[in-house]
């Protein structure tokens, strides 16, 4: 019965809201993403597509991305930091509320950081809060937050999905039904199908101009181009097929912007596995593989090429694609001076995205052009993660690492890529105890050109946002700096 | 009878356990780590491991093995890692689209085929018998994925007459959601009803060459009687046969249609959860799957008790 009221209700409010605004612009907003999320608490899991419908929508941090990949105030409003660089005192907005009415209060604040950092913590970025020495709430609106050692990439940290504020009362059940504090609520979610947001009335900053938003899940291409020219759908800001996209372009119902990410694709080797434990074995696949190609034949062309682990956009990235040219001869004649004159068999395992299958089978036909014989070998994520990312039993694999400025890896001493040096790893203690940014980017610069020079991975190139929607909607993410559809800014021209 | 109806439930239930068993076994055997999945590649071990611990994951096999069996006895189906929601829920959301679709595409095959099995077989050896046999030949031969492509191209994105996919919940209204059911239900429909119209008419062939229908004959009746009333009925048996296995195949066989039309049917929920590695809902699903196929094959035996009285003697 009461359902039935409900929609009753629902509908005439409806039928007024078309007759009082019948000349307004349009309020709603259908877009696609191609994977459906887990659940949706960010603090709990890896699935950029937890991100793409919580973050700045539903969950606030303390800081944030924008879409240029700067740092902005978010929760707090401003903040301080002692001499030493060791303390960080934020000022919290006044007035905030979470979905459920609470206030939000320091407490909320100590509460998150603590938990995300705590023993049984099941967040999937906890080295985001490794610094973090305490916590605590100084009043209502200030908390402080003690750091171990200088931090230089605190602020960043704390501006990631899986950082956001939560409250006590519904940390738990966030997963289900989560309850932030950003201008969208949850509404619904249909599984398998779709998430539904709305506008949330009692926002605590600007308003935002749609009243509704809601998420849909469509995985396959095909499909993902017929729900856009059928006009189910009006964005799909990741769109899965760039075989597709020109259709689009020719279409003056739709925007094709095609934007940067964070994921670096590279063709990670087994620096711990011979004959991939020679540099000259790393040197000569470097020599041998035609980046243009690659990104032409896997990508249609959309790509931009990159010579180390860093993305292009960023302020601090360096020019490296010229460190190995594309070289053949220069290939075959480095394998002769390592001892494999013939070549040598290898493997090459493929992880499901069309940007892995589609570009391993260049990769190797290209390195079969210098001796080297690749076995490809598809995968499924899961395998992928136990055999290749856990076990480290490969030789060679494709993949795009998205985590943004995530060179820190090649520091780590247990990571897949098995790669060991005394001298990264000093620039990399340096760089996380910097804060200047002047000194943070040379020091960028210095971390890409050795592993560039090491020819640690193969770098292919960085992988694209693909980015179609109504031409008449406004205020989408262009790049993704980090795994996000913020629908803050969005609206449609009247 | 009484004997015969508990042996039928015994084998029932051990074919349920074995199904149970081999299920659980296979998805231990397969790689992977749900724990490590959901938590991706920047993830420390420690919160792996207090994610293990929390799914349950780090108890012995043995006893997760058998707390789920007794879970199952109990109607409890346990629930999912990924989306920590009871498994029952799950399969309850997806089953408001896979059943319908799948009766859909049922009755719609039923309707094309069986008539055009017949017309084909009463005019044996004509242009158009051939005719029909060689429009079937094509329907078994185009995949079904390349016609749904092909539906949504000129009925959702030329002609805008239907979504091109997804569905809107019967909570939208009833034609909505049936709008959105249609195309899917057309492309599983054709090559089951070219499957089932060519079945239909090869038992018509032979039956019609049986003795009893040649003394049927021989005694005066119509040839319209002859096949409707002594050939058809007894043609039943293997069309009911195909009806059986088609029935479980739409059941939860539709992935790659679900996936053209992004439907949220029980094949992609079985497709997502095993890339997911969310064991508890593929085991729970594929227990139920295995009911769901014996129960239909005993409803299928019980029709061919309908169609040939002599079977209800056995």
């Amino acid at each position: 019965m009461i359902p039935i009221i409900r929609s009753i209700l629902a509908g005439a409010a409806f039928a007024l809201a078309l007759t009082t605004s019948a000349f307004a612009a349009r309020t709603d907003l259908t877009l696609a993403i191609q994977l459906e999320p887990p659940h949706l608490d960010p603090t709990a899991g890896a699935a950029g597509a937890i991100d793409d419908v919580t973050y700045a929508n539903i969950f606030q941090g303390l800081t944030r991305i924008g879409s240029n990949g700067a740092v902005q105030p978010d929760l707090a409003e401003s903040w301080t930091l002692s001499d030493d660089g060791l303390v960080y005192t934020f000022k919290l907005h006044d007035g905030v509320k979470f979905h459920d009415g609470t206030a939000l209060d320091a407490g909320d604040v100590v509460f998150s950081l603590d938990r995300a950092r705590a023993d049984d913590s099941t967040n999937a970025q906890k080295a985001l809060f490794a610094a973090i020495e305490s916590v605590e709430a100084v009043d209502d609106l200030t908390v402080k937050v003690t750091l171990s050692h200088p931090q230089g990439s605190f602020l960043y940290n704390m501006g990631w999905g899986d950082a956001v504020i939560v409250a006590p009362e519904s940390a738990d059940t966030n997963k289900e039904k989560p309850v932030g504090t950003g201008p969208f609520k949850f509404d619904t979610w249909a599984k398998g199908s779709s998430v539904t947001l709305v506008k949330n009335p009692d926002y605590w900053g600007d308003p935002v101009a749609l009243d509704k938003a809601t998420f849909r899940f469509i995985s396959d291409p095909a499909a993902a181009t017929s729900a856009l020219m059928a006009g189910d759908i009006q964005a799909f800001p990741a769109f899965p097929a760039p075989e597709a996209v020109a259709q689009f372009e020719s279409d003056p119902r739709f925007s094709v912007v095609i934007g940067s990410t964070e994921g670096e694709t590279i063709l990670a080797t087994n620096n711990g596995k011979p004959p991939f434990d020679n540099l000259k074995v790393r040197q000569a696949i470097a020599h041998a593989i035609d980046r243009q190609a690659i990104i032409d034949g896997a990508m249609f062309g959309f790509g931009t090429p990159i010579g180390s682990h860093f993305a292009p956009h960023n302020p601090a990235y360096e020019e490296l694609v010229e460190t190995y040219p594309y070289d053949p001869e220069m290939a075959k004649q480095l394998l002769a001076e390592a001892g494999y004159p013939d070549g040598f068999k290898a493997t090459l395992k493929l992880p499901p995205p069309s940007y892995a299958r589609r570009g391993g089978e260049i990769v190797a036909a290209q390195l079969r052009e210098v001796g080297i014989d690749l076995e490809i070998i598809p995968v499924e994520w899961a395998q992928w993660l136990d055999q290749v990312f856990k076990a480290k039993d490969y030789d060679l694999t494709i993949v795009s690492h998205t985590e943004p400025n995530d060179i820190g890896i090649y520091a780590r001493d247990d990571y897949y890529f098995d790669y060991h040096n005394q001298a990264f790893k000093d620039v990399m203690a340096k760089l996380d105890a910097t804060a200047n940014e002047d000194e943070r980017y040379a020091l960028l610069r210095q971390a890409q050109e050795i592993i560039a020079k090491d020819a640690v991975n193969g770098y292919l190139f960085q992988l694209p946002k693909i980015g179609i929607w109504d031409a008449k909607l406004q205020g989408l993410w262009h790049d993704m700096p980090l795994q996000a559809d913020d629908l803050t800014g969005v609206s449609w021209k009247d | 009878m009484l004997s015969y109806a508990l042996r039928r439930i015994a084998v029932v239930l051990i074919t349920l356990l074995a199904a149970s068993a081999i299920v659980f076994a296979v998805l231990e055997i397969v790689p992977g780590d749900p724990a490590r999945l959901m938590l991706g590649m920047n993830a420390g071990e420690d919160a792996i491991a207090a994610l293990r611990e929390q799914m349950g994951l780090n108890q012995p096999l043995l006893i997760r093995y058998f707390s789920w069996l007794g879970g199952l006895l109990s109607g409890d189906f346990g629930r999912s890692y990924t989306y920590s929601v009871p498994v029952i829920d799950l399969v309850r959301e997806r089953l408001v689209v896979s059943l319908p679709l799948a009766l859909m595409a049922l009755f719609l095959s039923t309707a094309i085929a069986i008539p055009v099995g017949i017309f084909s077989a009463s005019r044996r050896g004509t242009a158009s018998d051939a005719g029909v046999m060689a429009a079937t030949q094509l329907g078994i031969a185009i995949p079904n994925f390349w016609f749904a492509l092909l539906l949504v191209y000129v009925f959702a994105v030329t002609l805008r007459l239907v979504p091109a996919g997804g569905f809107p919940g019967w909570q939208a209204g009833f034609w909505p959601a049936l709008a959105s059911l249609l195309l899917p239900a057309i492309a599983l429909a054709l090559p089951q009803a070219a499957i089932l119209s060519r079945v239909t008419r090869s038992a018509l062939l032979d039956v019609m060459g049986e003795d009893y229908i040649r003394t049927a004959r021989a005694k005066g009746l119509p040839a319209n009687i002859v096949l409707w009333r002594h050939a058809l009925r007894n043609a039943l048996i293997p069309v009911l046969t195909i009806l059986g296995l088609q029935f479980s195949f739409l059941l939860a066989g539709t992935i790659i249609i679900e996936n053209v039309f992004y439907l949220p049917g029980l094949g992609r929920l079985v497709f997502q959860a095993i890339t997911q590695r969310d064991l508890i809902v593929v085991e729970s699903v594929v227990v139920l799957l295995v009911a769901t196929v014996i129960i239909v094959n005993f409803l299928v035996d019980l029709a061919y008790a309908w169609a040939d009285p002599r079977l209800r003697r056995r």
